[in-house]
């Protein structure tokens, strides 16, 4: 190698194609990941068109956004037209020779946690969806970036994509996280503290002691909100977590071939002294159990911070942001969220759904109760954490604790026009996004991590367990 | 795809920061497996008085009278955020919106903004914020004209932005992708020749 790279630049350099002159390069893609909202109408696209898909062994597709979550769940929605929905993607994903994991399939569930746990997303590997959270996958050392239908239909078609090269930006996180503060409270304070729009037009690897000691499902968290910082897409270097966490998989090479990958993988990290277009610098060891208060992911802190005053706000522009914020979300200025009565407790979604966060709310929700007047549900991101998680009896555990207990999907992470916790109702989420309506119109979203959000449904209001009362 | 050469249009000022996909479409207005019908769900939860209805709400500034028929629109920093639905793009465009003023788009945003023809201009903040000061003073010069081969933008004043050039050829010449990158079918093919040998387990 002749100079130090950067992990982004190694990614980009192993799939450039062709340089297409005028900013743009022609990027290899290794795999697509479709679901049925938007990965449908790429399909019909597709075929509109009279094309194929260049190579649909390396096309996935799966039922995740629309379908409900209910037990015993069918083709019918709550979602009004859901249906069609379901049944174009599955004559769509048929006719284009492609993988489905339909409803009833042991391998569905949501697209970012399957792609992962079944080894289709690889370290190093370039992975397309029509789908913001697609940057989930950088937490394996995947290129992964969302896109829109038309350009599935430019993946699926050609198995590249054309791209304009983002700039580098490393986040040093810095020093340990404490022992109940987990990925979702770091990637909550960063963008609070550098706003929504801090990392725009970068590529972000997520570096530092605190991520290197981060389990890969955190990780997977961590990179999951780099689009709620404006990312292009989020990374974390390979390492032997990645490496242990890939092998095995039911689509992860094996025999002489994983011999290879393995040692490929090994290369995936930026080489000592590479320089990046921009360093921030975020010190874990004194971050708290973050949750936010408004309708943005920035509008964000610690739990027992002090809400702004719009009133004291000196840029226009964040003042008009906040007093919307804070009349939408029905909070006042100068109080802090601790104590302020919940109605619902959502735990699921791209963000927090898999067996490790299910595993941490159990442990605290065993032999505790939900708070009357509380609905709660746990939705598990795939069928395999469902099974997972109830062949360790933690099913039971949620349930005798007054939760729901789900079948898989995006569910209540964003309004379909189908469920929802209902208008002004306040829910605790461990979801990504807190926009007005995201959860249904006029509901109330903050998010925050498993744990946060177990202790919350309990205590019947906002509260950090073990720190606040 | 639409060619964009120059435009002349009604510019209506939208200045919210952070205006997210799902603010511009939302889900529950995605009924149908389709790229059509959607402009009439364009921000609906700000444009009509109750979810679901379609009473116009008279104070959103797409209802006012002074911007019927607007094609332009100037908007706050980091438009287009959030979730990658193009559907946010179809429904703009079914609207009638040609194109979009901001200091900063969500990026999957603005690669869809090219890719169906709506061109995306970055300002900069105050530009922006003058350009909307100046539509608001007087609804007689609420017209704008932009020249995307000058890459010019004008209403009281002139502004250049920048745009790059494969993107601007796009949107000028309309062309589709696919068929563009169609043509590197060989390149795509010693790719993975290459490529294969390499990574064998990618295939
Ligand atoms: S869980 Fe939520 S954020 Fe994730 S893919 Fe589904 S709808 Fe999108």
């Amino acid at each position: 190698m002749e100079h130090a790279q950067t992990l982004f630049e190694k990614l980009w350099d192993l799939h450039r194609v062709a340089d297409l002159g005028g900013g743009e390069e022609l990027l290899y893609i290794d795999r697509v990941f479709l679901h049925e909202r938007t990965g449908s109408i790429a399909l019909r696209g597709l075929s509109a068109a009279g094309r194929r898909p260049r190579d649909p062994e390396r096309v996935f597709c799966t039922m995740d956004h629309i379908v409900d979550t209910f037990p015993g769940r069918t083709d019918q929605t709550l979602m009004p037209s859901g249906r069609e929905f379901i049944v174009a993607t599955r004559e769509a994903a048929a006719g284009a020779g492609i993988r489905l994991f339909d409803i009833g399939d042991p391998q569905q569930g949501i697209a970012h946690v399957v792609s992962p746990e079944l080894g289709i997303a690889l370290p190093g590997a370039t992975v397309v969806c029509p789908d913001s959270h697609s940057c989930t996958l950088g937490g394996l050392g995947a290129l992964a970036w969302g896109i829109g239908s038309t350009e599935a239909e430019h993946a699926i078609a050609t198995s590249t994509l054309r791209v304009t090269r983002p700039g580098t930006l490393r986040v040093n996180c810095r020093g340990t996280l404490a022992q109940d503060v987990g990925a979702k409270d770091l990637i909550l304070h960063l963008i609070a503290r550098y706003g929504t729009n801090g990392a725009a037009g970068h590529a972000v690897e997520f570096a530092g002691e605190a991520v290197a000691q981060l389990p890969l499902e955190a990780r997977l968290t961590l990179c999951n909100m780099a689009v709620e910082f404006s990312a292009f897409t989020g990374l974390v270097a390979v390492d032997e977590t990645t490496i242990d966490y890939v092998r095995g998989r039911p689509h992860a090479p094996s025999g002489e071939q994983w011999a290879a990958a393995e040692a490929h993988w090994r290369t995936l990290h930026s080489d000592p002294g590479a320089r990046f277009d921009r360093e921030l610098d975020i010190d874990c060891s004194v971050l708290g159990p973050a949750v936010t208060w408004g309708t943005s992911p920035e509008q964000a802190g610690g739990i027992e911070d002090p809400l702004p005053d719009p009133a004291k706000e000196v840029d226009p522009a964040r003042r008009t942001s906040q007093a919307r914020a804070l009349a939408y979300m029905d909070l006042k200025p100068g109080a802090s969220l601790a104590g302020t009565p919940i109605d619902a407790a959502f735990i699921g979604s791209c963000t927090n759904s898999r067996l490790s966060d299910l595993r941490v709310a159990a442990a605290y929700l065993k032999g505790r109760q939900v708070a009357p007047g509380v609905t709660a549900v746990c939705v598990p991101g795939s069928t395999q954490v469902k099974l997972a998680a109830e062949a360790e009896g933690l099913d039971r555990i949620f349930t005798a604790a007054g939760f729901e207990w789900r079948e898989s999907g995006c569910s209540m992470c964003f309004y379909a026009g189908g469920e929802t916790f209902g208008e002004r109702k306040r829910v605790m989420s461990t979801t990504n996004r807190n926009f007005e309506g995201r959860q249904g119109p006029g509901t109330r979203t903050h998010l925050a991590s498993p744990l946060t959000v177990a202790a919350s449904a309990c205590a019947g209001y906002i509260s950090a367990a073990g720190r606040t009362p | 795809m639409e060619k964009f050469m120059r435009h002349r249009g009604v510019a209506a000022p939208l200045l919210r920061d952070n205006v997210d996909t799902d603010a511009i479409i939302p889900s529950r207005e995605m009924k149908r497996v389709s790229r059509q019908g959607l402009g009439e769900g364009l921000f609906a939860g700000w444009r009509y008085t109750l979810p679901g209805d379609r009473d116009p709400n008279p104070s959103f500034v797409l209802n006012r009278e002074e911007y019927a028929g607007a094609s332009i629109l100037l908007c706050g920093d980091n438009f287009g955020c959030g979730s990658s639905r193009e559907h946010a793009v179809w429904a703009l465009q079914e609207f009638g919106i040609r194109a979009l003023v901001a200091p900063s788009f969500g990026s999957i945003f603005y690669r869809n903004c090219i890719r169906n023809g709506i061109l995306p201009v970055v300002l900069d903040r105050a530009a922006v914020e003058g350009l909307a000061l100046w539509v608001q003073s007087d609804p007689r010069h609420n017209v704008l004209l932009i020249d995307l081969p000058a890459q010019s933008l004008t209403g009281a004043d002139s502004y250049h932005f920048e745009l790059e050039p494969g993107l601007k050829q796009m949107l000028l010449e309309g062309l589709d992708a696919i068929s563009l990158t169609l043509q590197h079918e060989a390149d795509i093919a010693d790719f993975e020749a290459r490529d294969q040998r390499r990574r064998p387990w990618i295939y």
